[in-house]
């Protein structure tokens, strides 16, 4: 194994680390922020707006999210004028945005669907014990049944997140320099393959078991309330 | 389904997946490269490359099999053995010498920037020689690369940091973008961009701006037959192959098939 | 609409369900193994399928991809070289893309596959176990007759999981130089200049392929517990 390929590409891999820091933590927040209103809809709302939601979530959820990210990065490519007519060129022309549009997209679906299992699972009992208090629905949703449907979500969530860092890899194949893509560079002008992605490895390894390790403590942090004493 | 039966059948998927000890010889090319190599509607590989590497077996009575390969993996995979020969016009750049063994040259393809007519225009009109005509005109612009392609070491040395570099998996993937205009120019071996757009309806629009890139210690000398360095013998079969291809006229005639001056070059 | 590339989407299609189904079968050897491992291993056996399943799923699928494919040969080639026989100094790893990609498959969603049999493994009732013990079984017998069948059960739902998101895991083999959807997709989109057209036709595709999977996972898991009515 050739070490100095390794310590040499560490400074370009750590440059790569923000991009995939950024990617992630963006499309995180986005996606959060998209799905509780979107898994409230789907549980509580109207048909009309129902259906749709559920074709989006399994658009996003049942194909790759690789064909999502090609389907927006290069499909749009074919719509230039199109897109130009409307003044949205200037958005799918780079490939940050499209990233960031096609990853929301696909995390927004799959934490739509989390929250939405975690909605149905707080017990009946808690409503209506809620509505014998007197609240609207809207208090009912506000103040019992989203808290907790919170803290049931809180461990699948984790994982989400935890897929959404991994899945930012695949931007390296529509031209941006993440960790991945920093590697693959590197890689093609030295030919140390191997040593490059294994590094890349490790660096993905540090993320994933430090941002586990984080989410925990917030997880114990959230769910205090529902400790047992010992 | 019984625990044995299933058992029975994830053993024997396994075994059929189990890689055998390779006999014949691999040949890998690219198919995204036309008209030296690409893939057809029937996602066969053909082109060029793919005739004279079924020229050179024929001749040197080798029982070939031609695999396709992405190009940013084509020299590692080269050294990992999944294949032990690549005829896809690669340039025999010093940087891949160090790794790979190179036959004679086969084909001579010059390397180009593409671009806009107006950007090409710019070029022209700037006062320098040469590279540096590109270099002022393309300042502050966003270039193309496909990975490991010989034009992207040199772009990326030469330019520094004057420009923004997108790199590509496929020359396709860079000419999409090209038109779509999100990149202002790209680099590459001018006759596969002639084919797959210039020569296009697309192709509107586009030219060869500037001069031909030569600077010999990134592009070598010419396009060769790529080997791995120990395969010294193999080396000498495919050199001896090459030359009486050449001489009885095979290599003319495989030429003539997709070009109309000869890619042989001087 | 298709401009002819039909035909080529279909196969593409066919290789992508031999490749999931064959890297499927590899993913559950490999998960009961790696069960096996964590639950009655020794030392040695558990830490090993401990760093394995840890790794795996610490690490993108694509650099995973990158790694095994253009790591793996070299690294057998030169380990059987050195230290196997002479008859051997030659020795040569042939991996075809297809091999390639379902071992490198099988090997991510077998640690995924590992977890969930070790979970479903974990639920079953002690009783059972003890039940089969006090009518004289022992290991091989025990489990083939009594923690098997139970634990498949369990693991149905979590297996189905894996498969859903292997199905989708395939289109990164692409890179792979593998002729699956994702690829032909690919050809076609570059040759036409349509590649809206065709990656919109492949996402198409692969709902398909996940469609029919979440109806015949539900069928099998409405067959699995029939007889359990109590539970539901």
């Amino acid at each position: 194994m050739d070490y100095q390929a390794i310590i040499d590409a560490i400074p370009k891999l750590v440059d790569g680390l923000w991009v995939t820091l950024t990617l992630t933590s963006v499309t995180v927040v986005l996606g959060l922020l998209f799905a509780i209103p979107l898994a409230i809809a789907r549980v509580a709302g109207p048909v009309w707006l129902n259906a749709p939601i559920f074709a989006y979530t399994f658009f996003f959820r049942g194909t790759p999210l690789l064909v999502q990210l090609y389907l927006i990065y290069y499909g749009s490519g074919q719509f230039r004028e199109a897109l130009e007519a409307i003044n949205m060129w200037w958005f799918f022309r780079e490939p940050w945005n499209c990233a960031i549009l096609a990853f929301t997209l696909s995390t927004t679906a799959y934490v739509t669907e989390i929250i939405r299992g975690s909605i149905l699972a707080v017990p009946t009992g808690q409503r209506e014990a809620a509505k014998a208090y007197g609240m609207t629905s809207f208090m009912r949703m506000r103040l019992v049944t989203i808290p907790q449907a919170f803290s049931y979500a809180i461990p699948t969530y984790t994982n989400e997140v935890v897929f959404q860092l991994q899945a930012t890899a695949l931007v390296s194949l529509i031209t941006l320099s993440d960790i991945t893509g920093v590697a693959t560079v590197v890689a093609n002008r030295t030919y140390d393959h191997y040593e490059l992605y294994l590094t890349a490895a490790v660096f993905y390894l540090v993320l994933v078991y430090g941002l586990l390790f984080i989410l925990k403590h917030v997880e114990r942090y959230l769910t205090r309330h529902m400790r047992t004493i010992e | 389904m019984t625990l044995k039966t299933i058992l029975i059948a994830s053993v024997a998927v396994a075994a059929l997946a189990v890689p055998a000890v390779a006999q014949d010889m691999r040949i890998a090319t690219e198919g995204a490269y036309p008209p030296f190599n690409f893939v057809d509607a029937n996602g066969e590989l053909g082109g060029f490359d793919v005739d004279i590497a079924n020229a050179l077996c024929a001749q040197a009575e080798l029982e070939c099999e031609i695999v396709a390969q992405d190009w940013d993996g084509i020299i590692p995979g080269l050294l990992s053995e999944r294949y032990d020969v690549i005829i896809a016009s690669m340039t025999m750049t010093p940087e891949r010498a160090e790794v790979v063994a190179f036959t004679d040259k086969y084909a001579q393809v010059p390397q180009h920037f593409v671009m806009s007519d107006a950007l090409a225009d710019e070029v022209e009109a700037t006062s320098g020689e040469g590279v540096e005509q590109l270099m002022e005109a393309l300042e502050g612009k966003v270039i193309g690369l496909v990975a490991a392609t010989a034009a992207e070491p040199y772009v990326r040395d030469t330019f520094g940091e004057t420009v923004t570099y997108r790199g590509y998996q496929k020359m396709d993937d860079a000419l999409q973008d090209l038109i779509a205009g999100r990149i202002d120019a790209y680099a590459d071996g001018a006759i596969p961009i002639q084919e797959a757009l210039l020569s296009t309806d697309a192709g509107e629009g586009f030219r060869f701006g500037g001069d031909a890139l030569s600077d010999p210690a990134y592009f070598g000398t010419g396009n060769g037959i790529a080997l791995r360095q120990e395969d010294t013998e193999l080396l000498e079969t495919f050199n001896a192959a090459l030359a009486q291809i050449i001489a009885d006229g095979t290599y003319a005639e495989i030429n003539d098939q997709y070009f109309t001056f000869n890619v042989y070059g001087q | 609409m298709l401009h002819g590339y039909g035909p080529l989407l279909l196969q593409g299609l066919a290789m992508t369900i031999g490749v999931s189904l064959a890297s499927f079968l590899v993913a559950f050897v490999l998960g009961l193994v790696g069960a096996w491992a964590k639950i009655r291993g020794g030392r040695i056996a558990r830490t090993i399928a401990e760093v394995y399943t840890v790794v795996i799923r610490g690490v993108p699928e694509l650099v995973l991809i990158l790694l095994i494919f253009y790591g793996t040969p070299t690294l057998v080639q030169s380990l059987v070289r050195d230290l196997g026989p002479e008859s051997l100094s030659r020795f040569r790893l042939e991996f075809d893309p297809f091999s390639a990609g379902v071992l490198t498959l099988g090997l991510i969603y077998g640690a995924f596959a590992t977890e969930v049999f070790r979970g479903a493994i974990q639920s079953i009732p002690k009783g059972q176990v003890e039940a089969g013990q006090a009518y004289g079984m022992r290991g091989w017998t025990l489990a083939r007759l009594v923690v098997f069948p139970q634990m498949l059960r369990f693991a149905i739902s979590g297996l189905g999981n894996v498969w859903l998101v292997m199905i989708k895991a395939t289109a990164l083999i692409s890179v792979i130089q593998l002729n699956e959807l994702m690829r032909a997709a690919d050809v076609a989109a570059a040759n036409t200049r349509e590649p809206f057209t065709f990656y919109l036709a492949a996402s198409f595709l692969y709902l398909g392929i996940t469609a029919l999977s979440l109806v015949v996972i539900k069928t099998v898991e409405i067959r699995a517990f029939r007889g359990n009515e109590a539970r539901g």
